[in-house]
């Protein structure tokens, strides 16, 4: 297999582990003003993703490194023609990061009442903002070989926003299953109540971001091409609709795994159809960023191969076992009881 | 001011904001893994408080450390396309194994430190905090080189209208590279030293806790005489390795405007830009300056005017923060030998004059680390790469100057405020002390 196509499927999984990690501690921090009605409840919120997020953030910055290293031409036009909305994320994960550090250091209801709404709009705003850009990607962007013909309120057209829609939704019914499966009684059945308000409007938004595609991108191109890749969107589906099933029965853990396959199948859905893109260009293919295009030399891709096929299973060992670690749900008394906890 | 201009002063405010922080990470984060092994080899459970007390100050400087990092990455292709798309195939790389052998590991095991007191045994948990401290000096590693190559490329050809990377060795192996991670590893940990030193001192100086931070005031000496030796030697170094790579950073960071053979330093000089001389030179050292460069007194030392003046950096900047870091060098290695000369003679509480000058001596190597970027960074203009493409080239050519005046001010805004509850909240944590973990105090915490 060309190396080109390797490190698109590469940049892929980044991508979709990223947002199936990142996804559940920004949906839980959005809803986490609504989940928790009290100081102690807020903070067990806090501390149920607490040990693991600086982790799961950092696939964004190796998919960001990856991008740098494999694709450099998508790298540098992409982080430079989508300059504004880029700045608006980096602020967002910025106050983000440090409202969960700083948040209980301080015993003033003022000082932690700042800190809740930060935590909440740096994390919605992470979920539009991807969930735009992708969009956006995926619709194509207006360059041509004298640059980008856009601005940042270009990016916010209807397929643009729709997506980000879509993302907003998947990452609150995400982090409000996490929630319900890392906590008890009254913050779990809130937090699963709140998956299963959520999640008619993730379908619908599915739905309609499937049907628009088809005008909006070219998405469905290889799909046509290829019919049996249609597997992976069909798949999707089933997943979501596993979820709401799931989530009926109460069964949490098995809601938010399904919520986690359907995650990363939405990023294969438009990742296969955007093949081989990485950029497409709105005005004409011929300006398209693909992964032939756009790529380092065989030299590098060859390094960097051998990098990520020794390091990423490391890494992924480590992290499961991390995970079980925490695998507990977290209650009050043991947040209240633990000075170093958030 | 062009988008040149301003992306430049961009990338100053966020990478100077983020040095701030990441010094103090490098160095304490080895102190802490050290006084927790202490607690694991010993049982002596004063080391654990202070695993913990220090640990605190650690995490709290940790987090604007990691969060302000992130914008590091992304403006190289926001700001810098043209650099980006240039040498992508080269400098991508170390960017994205930094993130995949030293970020993943560094963020996970901060996890389990921070939350997995009780989850976890006792050698693990110390194990997790030694895997912090080896990843965040591992992420040194791979940033320096990187940046070692825009000081001297390597391995590398210009193909396919780029830097096409031929040699991913040369790149690893650079002495350039190497010789900054060693430098700027200890420059962290002798910052680290007297954040410890300083803390203590204050605490000392009030009678607080005084067995606990006689024992950090030991560490904390001890740790900071040892590096910076270890400063001056690689600072040494590297000026060998500027005088042969960067002739007119070196000769900038002297003011050397024409070539000498065994040239001198003057102790005091103050450059006149515009008429290319010095107006002052007073006390002149015969010789030092070409023994510092080619460690031999009559080496030729290659002075500005050798230099078209489009391919000189900017003289004054580069001048003064090389002076005043090399002066706060000494005076750091002045201080730190005092205090473990009084900590050996376990006379230091004695001396409130010298604890206090300690709590004011925090800022000096904070002060010095930020000298030593800017000469790095402004010694490196006009060019991005050095001999190979030049800063002005290197900017996005989608954005334009509006933009970055939204984008500095936000971040100028965002860091300053940041900035400031920041050191609030480690000026806090640092006075308040290690926990009350007396059977009293344990006692009082479970009834409230």
């Amino acid at each position: 297999m060309e190396l080109q196509i390797t490190w698109f499927i590469l940049w892929g999984i980044l991508w979709a582990v990223y947002f199936m990690l990142d996804g559940f501690v920004l949906g839980a921090g959005m809803l986490h003003g609504i989940v928790a009605k009290n100081d102690g409840e807020r903070r067990v919120v806090i501390n149920t993703f607490a040990p693991v997020w600086d982790g799961n953030e950092v696939w964004l910055i190796t998919a960001g490194g990856a991008t740098f290293a494999a694709f450099p031409t998508t790298y540098a036009l992409m982080f430079s023609y989508l300059y504004t909305a880029l700045l608006l994320l980096l602020f967002a994960l910025i106050v983000r990061g440090v409202s969960f550090e700083f948040r209980s250091k301080l015993e003033s209801e003022r000082w932690k009442g700042a800190w809740d709404t930060a935590i909440q709009v740096s994390s919605f705003l992470p979920a539009i903002l991807f969930g735009v850009a992708f969009g956006n990607i995926f619709k194509g962007l207006p360059m041509d070989a004298s640059g980008y013909h856009g601005t940042f309120f270009y990016l916010l057209n209807p397929f643009g926003l729709l997506t980000g829609a879509l993302f907003v939704l998947l990452f609150a019914v995400h982090g409000a299953l996490y929630l319900a499966a890392k906590t008890n009684g009254e913050i779990s059945d809130r937090a699963l109540t709140m998956a299963k308000r959520f999640w008619p409007f993730s379908l619908v938004v599915a739905a309609g971001f499937l049907v628009a595609a088809y005008p909006a991108t070219r998405l469905y191109d290889n799909y046509l091409r290829l019919p049996a890749l249609l597997v992976i969107p069909l798949l999707a589906v089933v997943f979501l609709l596993l979820i709401r099933i799931f989530a009926a029965k109460g069964k949490v853990i098995a809601a938010f795994t399904a919520s986690c396959a359907t995650i990363v199948l939405v990023v294969a859905t438009g990742l296969t159809g955007l093949f081989p893109n990485l950029i497409p260009s709105s005005i004409d293919p011929v300006y398209s960023l693909t992964v032939f295009n756009s790529s380092s030399s065989q030299y590098t891709l060859g390094i960097m191969t051998v990098v990520a096929l020794i390091f990423l299973p490391i890494v992924i060992a480590y992290k499961i076992w991390v995970y079980r670690i925490f695998r507990a749900k977290v209650t009050i008394s043991e947040v209240l009881g633990d000075e170093q906890a958030y | 001011m062009d988008v040149v201009g301003l992306s430049r002063l961009q990338f100053a405010v966020t990478s100077m904001f983020h040095f701030i922080f990441v010094p103090l990470t490098l160095g304490l984060s080895i102190l802490v893994a050290f006084m927790e092994t202490r607690y694991v080899r010993t049982g002596d459970e004063q080391y654990k408080e202070m695993a913990r007390f220090w640990g605190r100050l650690f995490l709290i400087n940790f987090a604007l450390g990691v969060v302000t990092g992130i914008t590091l990455e992304f403006q190289f292709g926001m700001n810098w396309a043209e650099y980006s798309r240039y040498v992508g195939d080269i400098f991508g790389a170390p960017l994205a194994i930094e993130a995949t052998l030293a970020f993943f590991l560094e963020s996970v095991f901060i996890g389990v430190w921070i939350f997995g007191w009780d989850k976890v045994s006792k050698t693990f948990h110390a194990v997790s905090i030694w895997i912090v401290a080896l990843a965040t000096n591992l992420s040194a590693l791979w940033i320096l080189l990187a940046n070692g190559w825009m000081q001297k490329p390597v391995g590398y050809v210009l193909r396919n209208g780029r830097a096409e990377m031929v040699d991913f060795m040369a790149m690893v192996t650079n002495p350039y590279g190497l010789m900054k991670f060693a430098h700027t590893l200890f420059s962290g940990y002798v910052l680290a030293g007297f954040f410890v030193l300083g803390v203590s001192a204050w605490h000392l100086l009030r009678k607080n806790h005084t067995d606990f931070f006689t024992r950090s005031f030991r560490i904390g000496s001890i740790f900071a005489v040892a590096a910076i030796l270890l400063v001056l030697l690689t600072g040494d170094y590297s000026a060998v390795l500027v005088a042969k790579n960067q002739p007119a950073k070196f000769a900038a960071m002297e003011a050397l405007w024409e070539t000498e053979k065994g040239a001198g330093i003057n102790i005091l000089t103050i450059p006149d830009t515009d008429n290319e001389r010095n107006r002052v030179e007073w006390l002149r050292i015969p010789k030092l300056l070409s023994y510092l460069a080619f460690h031999t007194t009559d080496g030729v030392v290659l002075g500005l005017k050798e230099f078209p003046k489009e391919d000189r950096p900017p003289v004054i900047p580069t001048f003064f923060s090389f002076r005043i870091m090399v002066g706060l060098g000494l005076l750091m290695l002045f201080i730190a030998v005092i205090a473990a000369a009084k900590n050996f003679r376990g006379t230091v509480e004695k001396h409130p004059f010298f604890l206090r000058l300690l709590v004011y001596a925090i800022p000096i190597p904070y002060i010095a680390n930020q000298l030593g970027w800017l000469v790095a960074e402004i010694g490196r203009q006009p060019w991005i790469v050095y001999g190979v493409l030049r800063t002005s080239d290197a900017v996005s050519k989608s954005i334009d100057a509006t933009q970055v005046v939204i984008s500095l001010a936000g971040f100028t805004l965002l860091y300053g405020f940041l900035g400031i509850l920041d050191i609030f909240l480690l000026t806090k944590y640092a006075r308040k002390g290690p926990e009350d973990r007396s059977p009293v105090g344990v006692t009082l915490a479970k009834e409230v």
